[in-house]
């Protein structure tokens, strides 16, 4: 299959590796993996903040860009919330609204692409760690992906997969809320990144990469253990 | 009235004096809040009991998400009929009996409340759990006309002595250890200390029965009012509405005009489903359908029974299809006590009658979106909340479409430009892959600079280095 890489514009910044790992996997797996340049972002900080039509002018630009692509794979389950449930929603009653839904019927969360479109659980890596898993909210309830990503994780060699007390609890990151309202984004990462470490894990497991950023700074700033790392790192098989 | 004008109200009592400064309040107040981790961890810890009964009574259901569904249905069906089934209710009630009083805003409701009482030559009043008397601010009108009014509802009883709003609108008093309960009774009552809640209960029991023979109105909510029999619907676990409604000589209920339901079957999906979601039970202890006052020849019952209606802007929710579910609320608190949000900053902290996500939906609606809009920001969108909610309401959507409302109808103009800009350059892949360069190269120097924003992330949390090579610089690199 020729897939067509959705990467987060904080993922073509800030964790590339991210990117990597997500295309690294996908071709040991057969497949061929394309980058359209002509991406930015998704828009959904605008569409959050309530500035829809300035939303608006970015996702008809992405439903332009991703045009004819067979699957849209992105290691963001915000992301591809944004892409798959928003945006028709936002395009609705517009001349763009049926190719937002084409596209949204065309775009995958990586884990769940995996799992659910391609079948494969086992993507054959080895990650000898005790790891937890970080249900990112917009994965878990809009996309309602909850056990693609644990599949994925029994099947890796030497993985040891625990559960936190508080699996589903949000991590407080919710995009300009987390420097809007910042001492409740912060409590909700105490709260969480607390629930995780307890489980006494080697690494947290996540899909979303703004996640990751809301916990290991808040594990970072208190000098606690232990870190995040994106499932496709893991399914990439980097043992770090 | 648009959700964007608010109602002036002379009783803006427990809450922000200004409504111009809610915000700023609330800001303030969350800040303080999150600093107090034992009255965090308090709370959590009190939930986790919830959590547990809560699972164990929905897995007594067949199916959940079908008895949800059903729900959905029961409130769905009669929120879009009401000008037909509150019309039948009102016919029903009347031939029973009852008296019906209109109520356009809390102005309105007060008046007719107050002047009902002075037609009874009422000296005390007892009152049973009622959140929309929370939502017109009675209690202060009803004192400042020198009434006595007691709640009987033992968690609105600790909060009244305490001087302070319902921290919950389930669970008012959840917030409040054991011992200060012990320690307040001692104060107020003259009970000596004890540990134990039975006894405690019994306190405010002892100190109750007289109140419910003294007082001349018993003033209580509704949970549901039934067309089909214009029956009033009350359900609770301590048995003083039932008192409240039935010792004294008139009962006020009070009731907003979303909770009409057709018949007694939708009655039978809701009862327990509320019972569920509010507080982990299969049925609340009592269930009890009020039909008019006492009758010739009955032993019992109050000589009048009047029921007050309230519209205070339900009507304009009504108006707006896209937010018209929130009126499905049933008032259970399951949204509440899923919320991050709530759990972190805890009840005061919202300055609302209803807190929680159902609060951060309505309110603004109640009380004028430029002032309220903040409690819709106040989210993460985690989705916790609308898969609580019993009735299916889509809460945290709803609060994207606040924060739209509130973009269109008051934008913040630094705001509205920030993000005009942004999609400048996002229109333009070269200049935001430029601008993403640009962000960094120079982010170890922002991290000295702290720009607003960025400031407000580092005071608390890090922010890992940047990578030397952007995923896209790569990709071209690699193929």
């Amino acid at each position: 299959m020729r897939i067509s890489l959705f990467i987060p514009c904080f993922v073509d910044q800030m964790t590339p590796r991210v990117g990597l790992a997500v295309a690294r996997v996908l071709e040991r797996l057969g497949h061929n993996c394309e980058f359209r340049p002509a991406q930015t972002c998704c828009g959904q900080p605008s569409f959050n903040a309530g500035y829809w039509d300035e939303a608006r002018a970015v996702a008809i630009r992405a439903v332009e860009v991703f045009a004819g692509a067979e699957a849209v794979v992105g290691p963001s389950g915000s992301c591809v919330a944004m892409m798959r449930v928003f945006y028709p929603q936002l395009l609705t009653g517009t001349s763009h609204e049926t190719a937002a839904l084409d596209l949204a019927s065309r775009t995958f969360e990586f884990g769940e692409f995996l799992v659910e479109k391609l079948g494969v659980t086992d993507v054959g890596a080895r990650f000898p760690h005790k790891v937890t898993y970080h249900d990112g909210c917009h994965g878990l309830r809009e996309l309602r992906i909850k056990e693609a990503p644990r599949k994925l994780l029994q099947a890796v060699k030497d993985l040891e997969l625990v559960e936190c007390d508080e699996p589903e609890s949000c991590c407080g990151f919710g995009g300009l809320f987390s420097v809007k309202y910042p001492m409740i984004s912060t409590a909700m990462a105490e709260v969480k990144a607390g629930s995780l470490a307890r489980t006494e894990c080697d690494y947290i497991v996540s899909s979303d990469p703004s996640c990751q950023l809301q916990l290991d700074g808040w594990l970072s700033r208190n000098g606690k253990q232990p870190r995040t790392i994106h499932l496709a790192e893991v399914l990439a098989g980097a043992d770090a | 009235m648009t959700p964007g004008s608010s109602t002036a109200d002379p009783h803006p009592i427990h809450e922000a004096e200004d409504p111009h400064l809610a915000k700023k309040k609330f800001l303030h107040d969350a800040a303080e809040h999150v600093r107090d981790t034992g009255h965090r961890a308090f709370v959590r810890k009190a939930l986790g009991g919830y959590y547990a009964s809560r699972d164990t009574q929905k897995a007594r259901y067949r199916d959940w998400e079908q008895a949800r569904d059903a729900a959905s249905l029961a409130k769905w069906s009669a929120v879009n009929r009401l000008d037909e089934l509150l019309p039948q209710f009102v016919v029903n009630f009347e031939a029973n009996g009852g008296k019906v009083h209109w109520a356009r805003t809390a102005e309105e409701a007060r008046d007719i409340i107050l002047g009902l009482l002075r037609a009874a030559k009422a000296k005390a009043v007892i009152k049973s759990k009622c959140m929309t008397s929370e939502e017109i601010h009675l209690n202060a009108a009803m004192e400042a006309d020198g009434y006595g009014v007691v709640e009987s509802d033992l968690g609105e009883f600790i909060q009244q002595l305490r001087g302070e709003p319902p921290y919950h609108f389930v669970f008012p008093c959840m917030h409040v250890r054991r011992e200060e309960i012990s320690d307040l009774f001692g104060k107020h009552l003259g009970t000596a200390p004890t540990d134990s809640p039975e006894e405690l209960t019994m306190i405010a029991r002892r100190h109750m029965r007289r109140l419910y023979i003294d007082a001349d109105v018993g003033i209580t909510g509704a949970n549901f009012l039934v067309a089909e029999t214009g029956q009033i619907s009350i359900t609770e676990n301590e048995g003083n509405a039932r008192l409240t409604a039935a010792l004294p000589r008139m009962h006020i209920s009070i009731s907003g005009i979303e909770k009409v339901v057709a018949n007694l079957d939708d009655l039978a999906v809701l009862l327990p489903m509320l019972a569920t979601a509010g507080a982990g039970q299969p049925m609340t202890c009592y269930n009890t359908l009020y039909a008019g006052p006492r009758k010739p020849g009955e032993c019992d019952g109050p000589e009048e029974m009047h029921l007050v209606l309230i519209d205070n802007q339900r009507t304009a929710i009504l108006a707006d299809p896209e937010q018209r579910d929130s009126l499905h609320c049933i008032r259970c608190g399951a949204c509440l006590n899923v919320c991050p949000i709530f759990k972190n900053v805890g009840g005061f902290t919202y300055g609302t009658t209803y807190q929680g996500p159902i609060g951060s939906v309505i309110t603004p609606h109640l009380r004028g979106l430029a002032d309220w809009n903040h409690l819709s920001g106040a989210s993460s969108l985690c989705g916790a909340c609308t898969d609580a909610c019993p009735v299916r309401i889509d809460i945290h959507h709803h609060l994207l479409h606040n924060r739209r409302n509130a973009a269109k109808t008051a934008p913040n103009r630094w705001e509205k430009l920030g993000h005009r800009l942004f999609v400048m350059v996002a229109s333009r892949p070269w200049l935001f892959a430029a601008g993403g360069a640009a962000f960094r190269h120079t982010l170890w120097l922002m991290k000295k600079l702290r720009p607003p924003l960025l400031r407000d992330w580092l005071a608390t949390r890090d922010l890992p280095a940047a990578p030397r090579a952007s995923f896209r610089s790569q990709w071209r690199a690699r193929s």
